[in-house]
Order: C-alpha cells, then sequence, then structure tokens
C-alpha cells in the first residue's frame, strides 16, 4: 500500500503544495517539449514528401549549427553567417535530391531508409572534418538573443524563466505559423501537399517531383539551422546534440509520422511529460526517469494507437 | 461475312497530326513485355477512342505517351512518340503537361485531403502566365462543371465518384491543355453519369478544341463520342477504322458490344474470328 500511496497520491500532493514548482517544471518540459517538436517537424516535412524517414534530420539540426559557427569563427557577421548557412542547406537539399534520391526512387522504403544512415555518417565525418570533434559555443548573443532570466513571484514562490527559452517558443511559434501559411496559400505549398497526398497524382498534372523534393529537404535544412540556434544556445553546439534526434521518434509515435500539428503536440507532451516524470516520480527509482520515459510513452502508444494521436485520417469512400 | 474493315487514313501532308504513336514497345521491370508494337494517331480536335479488354494495354500506351510509366519501372523500347511533330518519348510529365498533353488517371487520382478548388489549382502548376488568367479559367471550369462549383470547398476525398471524375478533368483542364489523354473515365460510375462525363468531353473537345485520347472499357458509349478507335489486344493493335465503321463491324459487336452474330453458331466459325483477330495487329 506504500507503494501505491507514494505512486498514486503523493506526486499530486507535492503538486498541490507547491505550485510554483510545478509551472516552473512545466514550463521547463515545455521549452524542451518545443525543440523536439521542431525535430520531429523536420521529419514530418520529409516523410510527407518523400516517404522517406530521415535518419539524417538530427545530424542535420547540428551540421546547421556548426556551419552557422564555423563562419562566424571565420570572421563573417553573424547575420551574413546566417544567410550562408542557409545557402549551405540549400546545396545540402540539391546535392541530397541529386545524388540520393533521384537514382534511388521507386526503390522500397527501407532502401531510402538507409541511404538516410548514410547521409548521417557522411555528415558525421565531413563535419568533424572541417569543425572539429570539440563543442562549440553558439553565437546567440551576436544574433541578437536574448540572455540572462526573468524572475516573478506567483503562486507562493518563484519562478525562474530564461529569456533565451522564450524566445525560443516564440521563435518556434513564428516559424510554424510561417510554414502553415506557405503550405495553405502558396502555388509550391499546395504541390507540396499535393505530392504529399498522391505522388502519381502530382506526377500527372506535371509537378516536378524533384524539384518538390530539393524545396521540402531545404525547409527542414531551414527548420534543422533553426533549432541548431535554439539548443545551441542553450547548451553547446556538439555531436553530442543529435541524440536528440532519438528523442524525436516517441515524439513522431505519439503525434503520428504524417501529421505537422502531431508533431508540435506530441514534442510538447512529450517535452513536459519527461520533465513531471523525472521530477516527481523520479525520486521513486532513484532518478534517470527523463531519458526513458519518452519511449516508454511510445511503446504505450504503438501498442494500443499505432497512427498516433494525429495520425493520416485516411479518407475512403465506401 | 466482309472482311474487317480498315480504313487507311487520308493520305497527304494536309493532315493535321497532334499526336503520333510510331509502332512502341513498352518494357515493364526489364522482363515484362506489355506493348509489342502499338502505332496511332490522333488528328488535331479528334476524339480517338482506345478499346480492349483488361490487360490490353490502354492505360500502358496512354502512360508511355504521357510518360507516367517511368514511376512505374515502364520503359519504351522501341519505337517513337511524336506530340505536335516533336519526339516525346524521353521528356518527363511535367515537360508534356507545359507542352499542352495531361494525363487524367485511370481511378481518377484526386488530391483526397485537399479541396475541389485546391485540385483545380494544383493542375495549373506548371502555368507562368499570373494569378488572374488561372482565376479566370478557374470560373470558366465552374461553368462547364456546375457541379464543382457547389463542392468547391470539400475535401476531394469525400465528394462522390462522379464528382471526381469532373474534379480530374477539370483539374487537367487547368494546365490549358492541347490534348488530353482519358484513361477509363466511366470506371464505376451510374451510366447517367457516365453519360455526363462524355458529354461534358464532347463539349471541351468542340468549344476549347482539345484534342481526347480516350482508352475505355465501355465499347459502346465510346464508339458513340469517339470519331475514330482503336482496339486493342494483348499489346497490339488488332483493328482501327472510323467509329461509325466499328461500331457495324460484325467482329466488334460481337466481342466487344456483346450483340452476337446471328450466323456464327458454330465452333469452327469461332475459331475462326480467334485466328483472324490476331493477324491484324
Amino acid at each position: 500500500m506504500d507503494i501505491l500511496y507514494k505512486v498514486l497520491i503523493d506526486p499530486f500532493v507535492q503538486m498541490g503544495a507547491a505550485p510554483d514548482l510545478l509551472v516552473q517544471t512545466v514550463w521547463e518540459g515545455l521549452v524542451s517539449g518545443v525543440l523536439y517538436a521542431l525535430i520531429a517537424l523536420g521529419f514530418v516535412l520529409i516523410f510527407k514528401a518523400s516517404g522517406v524517414f530521415n535518419f539524417a534530420q538530427g545530424i542535420m539540426v547540428v551540421f546547421a549549427g556548426l556551419t552557422l559557427v564555423g563562419f562566424h569563427e571565420m570572421g563573417v557577421p553573424a547575420i551574413l553567417a546566417v544567410i550562408l548557412t542557409l545557402g549551405v542547406m540549400f546545396l545540402l537539399a540539391v546535392s541530397v535530391e541529386r545524388v540520393v534520391l533521384r537514382p534511388l526512387v521507386n526503390q522500397p522504403d527501407i532502401i531510402l531508409f538507409m541511404a538516410t544512415f548514410g547521409i548521417t555518417y557522411l555528415l558525421i565525418g565531413f563535419g568533424e572534418l572541417i569543425f572539429g570533434g570539440n563543442p562549440k559555443r553558439m553565437i546567440a548573443e551576436e544574433l541578437y538573443l536574448p540572455t540572462g532570466s526573468i524572475e516573478f513571484q506567483t503562486l507562493g514562490g518563484f519562478v525562474q524563466l530564461q529569456k533565451i527559452d522564450i524566445a525560443a517558443a516564440v521563435i518556434a511559434a513564428i516559424m510554424i505559423a510561417a510554414l502553415a501559411f506557405f503550405f495553405q496559400t502558396t502555388r509550391i505549398g499546395r504541390a507540396l501537399r499535393a505530392v504529399a497526398d498522391s505522388h502519381k497524382a502530382a506526377l500527372s498534372v506535371g509537378i516536378s517531383l524533384n524539384q518538390i523534393w530539393v524545396i521540402v529537404w531545404f525547409t527542414a535544412g531551414i527548420v534543422a539551422l533553426v533549432t541548431g540556434i535554439m539548443w545551441g544556445a542553450r547548451s553547446d553546439v556538439s555531436f553530442a546534440l543529435q541524440v536528440i534526434a532519438l528523442k524525436a521518434l516517441p515524439v513522431l509515435i505519439l503525434g503520428g509520422f504524417t501529421s505537422v500539428p502531431g508533431a508540435i503536440v506530441g514534442g510538447l507532451i512529450i517535452g513536459i511529460g519527461e520533465k513531471i516524470g523525472e521530477f516527481y516520480w523520479g525520486p521513486l527509482v532513484g532518478g534517470g526517469i527523463e531519458s526513458w520515459l519518452a519511449y516508454f510513452i511510445a511503446l504505450g502508444f504503438l501498442l494500443f494507437r499505432p497512427q498516433g494521436l494525429f495520425g493520416e485520417k485516411i479518407i475512403e469512400r465506401i | 461475312m466482309s472482311a474487317v474493315q480498315h480504313v487507311e487514313p487520308a493520305a497527304g501532308p494536309a493532315r493535321d497530326v497532334i499526336l503520333s504513336v510510331n509502332n512502341i514497345e513498352v518494357i515493364y521491370d526489364h522482363v515484362i513485355l506489355v506493348l509489342k508494337g502499338v502505332s496511332l494517331e490522333v488528328p488535331r480536335g479528334g476524339i480517338v477512342a482506345l478499346l480492349g479488354a483488361n490487360g490490353a494495354g490502354k492505360t500502358t500506351t496512354l502512360k508511355a505517351i504521357s510518360n507516367l510509366l517511368h514511376a512505374e519501372r515502364g520503359e519504351v523500347t522501341k519505337g517513337a512518340i511524336d506530340f505536335e511533330g516533336e519526339r516525346v518519348d524521353r521528356m518527363s510529365p511535367s515537360e508534356l503537361v507545359r507542352r499542352g498533353c495531361i494525363q487524367v488517371m485511370e481511378g481518377r487520382h484526386c488530391f483526397g485531403h485537399l479541396t475541389i478548388e485546391e485540385n483545380l489549382l494544383t493542375g495549373a502548376f506548371t502555368r507562368k502566365d499570373g494569378n488572374a488568367a488561372i482565376k479566370r479559367d478557374l470560373e470558366a471550369i465552374y461553368d462547364y462543371f456546375p457541379r464543382l462549383r457547389q463542392r468547391k470547398g470539400s475535401m476531394a476525398g469525400y465528394t462522390s465518384g462522379g464528382e471526381q471524375q469532373m474534379c480530374a478533368i477539370g483539374r487537367a483542364m487547368m494546365s490549358k491543355p492541347r490534348m488530353i489523354l482519358l484513361d477509363e473515365p466511366s470506371m464505376g460510375l451510374a451510366p447517367q453519369v457516365v453519360e455526363e462525363i462524355f458529354e461534358i468531353v464532347k463539349t471541351l473537345n468542340r468549344k476549347e478544341g482539345v484534342s481526347f485520347l480516350l482508352a475505355e472499357q465501355n465499347t459502346n458509349i465510346a464508339l458513340r463520342y469517339a470519331t475514330y478507335g482503336y482496339i486493342l489486344e494483348t499489346g497490339r493493335v488488332v483493328m482501327d477504322g472510323e467509329a461509325k465503321a466499328l461500331r457495324e463491324n460484325e467482329d466488334v459487336k460481337e466481342f466487344y458490344l456483346g450483340v452476337a452474330g446471328a450466323d456464327r453458331k458454330s465452333f469452327k466459325d469461332v475459331k475462326s474470328y480467334k485466328r483472324r483477330k490476331r493477324w491484324l495487329a
């Protein structure tokens, strides 16, 4: 009975007793959730348009971050470095389409999936060759990102918010809104949705899949750069960051591989869930819940709702 | 019994051919030979029917022309396809659409998660003549297909089969084509709706001057609307002629229109048709 009390009741008592701590924990979860959501978003974009599960999305985040810092170290002003990095991400998109997607078109999904492993290790090796293996500091101040924190008194205690986290959440929200606008209203956005809906039909109306793939990989590259900047500003830019790509996997399983809102909601749920789990339930098992809770949740979803929360609603006429 | 009619096209440079397919051979996956030398012509402003049973090669012929074949590991290994006097058999579907030749695939293939209006707009993807012109043409399409105007905000996946077929044809029309390859427009539709679709095809042909090559199993209706017909059997053209002549042909009547010839009762007769059907290639 004692253990049941500790699992089922005690954590909620603690939450009630110190609401300021709860708010702080939820906020921290929210922030890491936003970053998970951004990585998952990159996955979803590519998965929808080219049917490829892009294992390289995580390393693209690191690569974009390192390229940005690398340009800045060469003496390029920060804003110009961002533009140059976008250029590099565009080149990457073009080469992926030319060298990987085009020759492998019509091959089984698993082959394309394996090819993205290849891209991953190529980028790791290439990145280490150019930038070295040491972690680098993100040029946050140079990019006019705020530093420091705001602290305010509420609910009988203090809640501390890092300004960079607030900036990350705001920028992520703006980017998601911009993407939604792009997808819903522009000619290219409509074509992207058409391709996601049916490759064959898109081909038949004259949409060039090659062109769409470049655009979508470039878009994922932009998302990767933003993620790299935000994540890098909180810790450092290093190759260790690519393990966050693995965190995107449970996010995708939760939200559904084909759903942009799913990636966002899934990211937030996983982010908040693991922070709360760690803080309130972690002590019961000696801590460390954060590293596996996401996968645990994902496993549950695979068993009971494999298409995820927002997975493809299959429209079928009977 | 009259011999199978083969109406020779009038020779001479005066004939205006928009599409000509010359003895093409198509192989899927490097091994499966599907078309064994198909030749056909579509005159400008004509409606030509491509007839035949399941698996005869109608769809493959259309896909060879639009080059959607490539996405299914198929390849034109012999012969030539000319559209507007230009070799197009190595051209990508999007280049072909830009040149004015577009396919409406069998089974409609509307974008189910896009609205009807968005579906129609994707048809204009290759166009460069600006939003005003596209808007104008969208209205024109709604005038041809009033039902689509009513449903323009609905997801295409939730509309009826007839509406989807109209949407697919309307979407193709949005690319301002000179030629539409229409694959099995009657599939899975009620006879009344089929009639409606064919009437629209006729109207588009007359008013917009679009040429049609339509693959159809429903020989009866296809020959009523087409001016010329080709009959395919196991990858070969076994017969061709003016639609009227084909309609009256005894073999076509028996094999494709389901009207049995009165004097062919013995097994020997049947066998002789089979032989005759084969040589005609």
